[in-house]
């Protein structure tokens, strides 16, 4: 049963960076000590209309990933919220060490905006997808990992992390993907949401692949299959409650996520439930190797990540 | 291997024929990067086809060849026309940039397609990689060059200047970079996303032989890249004044043509004065 707190079908398709872009906004005129930092992608990470509205509280560092960081821990321990805005790869990916020792370590609030996740990138192929990005924040001690799925969480989780004191990780994608969590309302770091309720098997996503899910759980209760589906939005802090609770009803989890197999949303669940309340769990990720080039739904049917292979993985589980 | 050795006038030609042939493979992928792949495609040329560079395409791991790294992988459109034209694979197979299990992936990937030393794209790796190449040349006595071919927008990255200066410690002799000085980056201008002049000092005074050149002299390319071959002393650099955009005039000179690829209605336009170029087609203008 679809729940009330989404709109299922979707409407309409807008991407996450668009979200963000906005929730900038907002977070800055709510706040003047936000700024935003960017390192030669302002544009496609959606910084220019920051930019525009607060031209001496944007910060161009040129390409220079690490500069970026060291440059926002500096500002954050002066006082500053500055959000800073790259492609994931390159930020967490290139910077890591610096965010772990001068913004974790420093425990100062740099909001870190990792852009062009996933498969969902398309034809710039492997070296511009991030796929290790979650696991890489996961591990840091003061990061919080938020993953919206899709552009209103996008904005409120935008808006969120400008209020929240420490450290924060926020996941977009470049791609159109349906919009369908309800506008307006407020992220609640630490918290899931279940948006579809069921009872044979429990599927937990994050990011614009919940939508997928809800797609192959719709499908799936022609087959008699009664699916929950779960937006897992906050990584960490994570709602073990919610999943619990659910995994209790269902028996056994199905997780989803465009990042690799290893390290993401499907360990944090394993690592969940094996100490919680052991089920059954089947991964569905990206299966230990690099990307390419190729449109997104493309990438996704060749990589297991369609609807299709989500039903498959679900059957698997079931039966 | 046999040399190739064009004249002025051949390298023009077929500058101009790799031109035409990376503006149809933009417009297949549907995406891309048109700028910088046209400005560096007469440096690229004269490397491939003016007698400078020892290689073989019968044999693209043969021990003895000069290694070419793309640092600023995202020109390899243009690269990738270079390589096909070189004899690497059939210049047909350009349609196929940037799709499913293509060997010419959006940037660069060493083990899809040979010719590549190396994968790139994510900026500022690449002359670290030329350095560690220059030096295992040095420990084997062997007599290699390294050719790295780098944008000015990655001189904003730092692990660039790391290099830098490892190759002026390691009096790395037998590195050659080329600097793909366009002056644009994404966010526009490189003076005002982040000043880079003047590159050749901050050379001169890390220890490299500097030349500053026109990048679209084909005679004066050659030139510095065999004057930079005979020094055996320190690290090269060339920097190649070069125009964004060259030979297509709408897109010359501007950085919002950097990550773009060309519309179909924009390809007539630009097929049209790139044939015109090639005398294909009777010039209107004169
Ligand atoms: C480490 C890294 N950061 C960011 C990017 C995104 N990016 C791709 S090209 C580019 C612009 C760099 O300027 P330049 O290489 O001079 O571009 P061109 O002259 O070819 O337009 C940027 C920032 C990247 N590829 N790698
Ligand atoms: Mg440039």
């Amino acid at each position: 049963m679809i729940k009330d707190n989404i709109t299922y079908p979707s409407e309409e398709k807008i991407s996450t960076r668009e979200g963000f872009g906005e929730g900038l906004v907002e977070a800055g005129k709510k706040n003047s000590n936000v700024v935003a930092l960017c390192a030669d992608v302002t544009e496609s990470t959606r910084v220019h209309w920051f930019k525009e509205a607060f031209p001496d509280r944007f910060i161009e560092v040129g390409v220079s990933e690490q500069n970026l960081a060291t440059v926002a821990s500096g500002l954050a321990a002066s006082g500053k919220i500055p959000f800073m805005s790259a492609y994931a790869v390159f930020s967490p990916g290139r910077n890591w060490e610096q965010i772990r020792t001068t913004i974790c370590y420093n425990n100062v609030p740099v909001k870190i905006a990792g852009h062009h996740a996933g498969l969902l990138t398309g034809p710039d192929g492997a070296t511009h997808q991030a796929l290790e990005d979650i696991a890489l924040m996961r591990v840091l001690p003061n990061m919080t990992v938020l993953i919206p799925a899709d552009y209103c969480e996008a904005k409120q989780a935008t808006i969120a992390a400008a209020m929240h004191p420490g450290p924060v990780y926020i996941r977009f994608q470049r791609t159109n993907t349906p919009v369908f969590t309800m506008p307006g309302l407020l992220f609640e770091i630490g918290k899931s949401h279940v948006v579809r309720e069921g009872s044979d098997v429990t599927i937990v996503s994050c990011g614009p692949l919940v939508y997928s899910a809800i797609d192959a759980a719709e499908a799936l209760a022609q087959q008699e299959i009664s699916v929950e589906v779960i937006n897992a939005s906050s990584i960490k802090p994570f709602d073990v409650d919610t999943l619990i609770t659910s995994v209790q009803k269902t028996g056994a989890v199905v997780t989803l996520e465009d990042h690799q197999i290893a390290g993401g949303l499907g360990s944090l669940v394993c690592e969940t439930v094996s100490e919680h309340y052991p089920v059954p769990v089947k991964r569905i990720g990206v299966k230990d190797e690099f990307g390419q080039s190729g449109t997104p739904d493309q990438l996704y049917e060749k990589y297991g990540l369609s609807v299709d292979a989500i039903i498959l993985a679900v059957q698997s589980i079931v039966r | 291997m046999e040399a190739v050795n064009f004249t002025e006038s051949q390298l023009t030609q077929k500058a101009t024929q790799i031109r035409i042939d990376t503006i149809k493979s933009l417009v297949s992928a549907g995406s891309g990067h048109s700028a910088g792949s046209l400005g560096m495609i007469d440096v690229m040329t004269a490397l491939y086809f003016g007698d400078v560079l020892t290689y073989d395409v019968s044999k693209p791991l043969w021990s003895e060849r000069d290694r070419v790294v793309l640092s600023n992988g995202h020109i390899c459109p243009g690269y990738y026309a270079v390589l096909a034209h070189a004899g690497y694979f059939s210049p047909t197979e350009l349609g196929e940039l940037r799709k499913l299990g293509s060997k010419l992936q959006g940037h660069p990937h060493r083990e899809s397609l040979s010719g590549l030393e190396t994968s790139s794209g994510p900026l500022g790796s690449g002359l670290s990689q030329s350095c560690g190449m220059a030096y295992t040349a040095l420990l084997n006595k062997s007599s290699w060059n390294v050719f790295c071919l780098t944008s000015d927008g990655e001189h904003q990255e730092g692990n660039t200047w790391e290099a830098v200066l490892f190759a002026a410690k390691y009096q790395l002799g037998n590195l050659i970079q080329i600097v793909d000085r366009n002056n644009i980056q994404i966010d526009g201008f490189t003076e005002d996303v982040m000043p880079l002049d003047s590159l050749n000092e901050k050379y001169q005074s890390f220890g490299w032989h500097v030349q500053d050149i026109d990048g679209h002299n084909f005679e004066a390319i050659i030139d510095a890249v065999n004057e930079a071959k005979s020094n055996y002393q320190k690290p090269s650099i060339i920097i190649a004044h070069t125009i964004p955009g060259k030979g297509v005039e709408f897109m010359e000179e501007l950085p919002e043509w950097h990550g773009k690829s060309p519309s179909l209605g924009e390809t007539v336009e630009a097929l049209y004065e790139l044939r015109t170029l090639a005398g294909a087609i009777e010039s209107d203008h004169d």
